[in-house]
């Protein structure tokens, strides 16, 4: 089992990769702490080696899992939806939140792949292993992933910020 | 020998820095050539740059504290109570009512009391899961009129209610609602803390199968659909305590809630 030392070690890296994938914090920690639970439940499952990618094999499984129960479950409480349109802040913050947009507005198996290489530094084959897939499919995903995102922050900076619009 | 042809999974490796570097020559000398794939890569590469920028900063964000407990839980999780109460270093009070969860001393009462509880772990997680998403009216009575929510709520279970400040451990009372409990009236308290995580406490009247006001001064846990419930028993009053969070993270809750009520 590995030490609660190593485990806490790695959870910076798990909340900053969550936060990326899920767009929303509560969301980011929800997905690192039932990751944790099931890798604690699944620990007989662990081999002394990589811990960092055995976590976020985890994570995969927990995140797809909850992709589909989301939609499986598409309802959603009127009261949580804005009554008001709120007023774009300016600066960094707009920045940070076109590019979350962007990302969450890719396909969360392209999501995936340009975060575990992009901003998890993985190398091609620890994702496709992570992730479950052949090394050709995390190219082509990583592909499609790049030409998207570029596309989305393009038009991002092109179009006045009036008509800025979450897809 | 001419190079190989250079494939997008070869400038999907430039962007990313992972080619050596004679290849990584022949690269950049074919993308002089061709203006429009450069123009990609260096896209590609400021995304990566971009994504470091956006997201380094949660590295240097403290670990909240329930992942810290998720991961401190491990160690009890698989050990007998005794163990657990020794790492908790949890008062003399609470050791002895973690033991009495091995169901030696008091058994006899304890069982038909908790007979008589079976439903409320139950009810008490349907409540929470019921009224804890609600944004505009997860309470009847705000904290705002804390004395006279107080007073309404003990008139309708006949007895004097008390509300638990939890405060020290970051949760405030939002306020409460009247429910329909197995026996009659149940109150419902909720509290929140400042992460929007909300926490809630279930009274109600119990009497054990004999028809004795039920006593279960032993904690016992449940799970309901990824809702954790805490429960016991008292003077004839049952609480639950539910929370979506591990046990780990809910049992100094549960223990600040009944050191509080105990008379």
């Amino acid at each position: 089992m590995p030490s609660t030392d190593a485990l806490l070690a790695e959870i910076p890296r798990l909340r900053r990769y969550a936060r990326a994938l899920t767009g929303d914090a509560t969301r980011a920690d929800d997905l690192v702490q039932d990751t944790l639970e099931r890798a604690l439940n699944k620990w007989r499952l662990w081999r002394p080696g990589n811990l960092r990618n055995w976590l976020l094999t985890t994570m995969h499984h927990v995140f797809i899992n909850q992709l589909a129960t989301e939609h499986r479950l598409q309802y959603r409480d009127a009261a949580e939806l804005p009554d008001i349109p709120v007023a774009p802040a300016q600066g960094d913050g707009l920045a940070l939140r076109d590019l979350g947009r962007a990302l969450q507005a890719l396909p969360a198996d392209q999501r995936e792949i340009l975060l575990l290489v992009g901003l998890e530094d993985l190398s091609y084959e620890e994702t496709a292993r992570i992730v479950g897939i052949p090394p050709g499919t995390v190219m082509s995903r990583l592909s499609r992933a790049r030409g998207r995102l570029r596309g989305l922050l393009a038009e991002g900076e092109t179009l006045p910020a009036h008509l800025k619009i979450v897809k | 020998m001419s190079p190989a042809p250079i494939s997008e999974d070869d400038l999907h490796a430039w962007a990313d820095g992972r080619l050596e570097a004679a290849r990584r020559a022949e690269v950049e000398a074919w993308l002089a050539g061709h203006p429009q794939e450069a123009a990609a890569l260096a896209a590609w590469r400021q995304q990566n740059a971009r994504l470091h920028a956006a997201f380094d900063p949660v590295l240097a964000e403290a670990i909240p504290a329930r992942l810290r407990a998720t991961v401190a839980g491990k160690r009890w999780r698989p050990l007998r109570a005794a163990a657990a109460v020794g790492w908790l270093a949890l008062g003399a009070v609470l050791g002895a009512m973690w033991s009495d969860l091995g169901g030696s001393r008091h058994a006899g009462t304890h069982t038909q009391t908790a007979d008589a509880l079976l439903e409320l772990p139950r009810r008490a997680a349907i409540a929470h899961a019921v009224y804890t998403p609600e944004q505009r009216h997860p309470v009847e009575v705000g904290a705002d009129n804390e004395q006279h929510l107080v007073a309404w709520l003990s008139k309708r279970l006949g007895t004097p209610l008390r509300v638990p400040d939890l405060g020290a451990l970051g949760y405030h009372l939002m306020g409460g609602r009247l429910l329909a409990a197995e026996a009659g009236p149940g109150a419902q308290f909720m509290y929140d803390n400042a992460a929007g995580e909300r926490l809630t406490l279930y009274v109600s009247a119990a009497r054990s199968s004999d028809g004795a006001a039920a006593s279960l001064p032993s904690f016992r846990f449940a799970e309901e659909d990824g809702i954790s419930v805490f429960y016991w028993a008292e003077n004839g009053f049952a609480y639950a305590l539910s929370a979506r969070q591990p046990r780990a993270a809910l049992l100094p809750v549960a223990d600040a809630v009944y050191r509080q009520l105990a008379p």
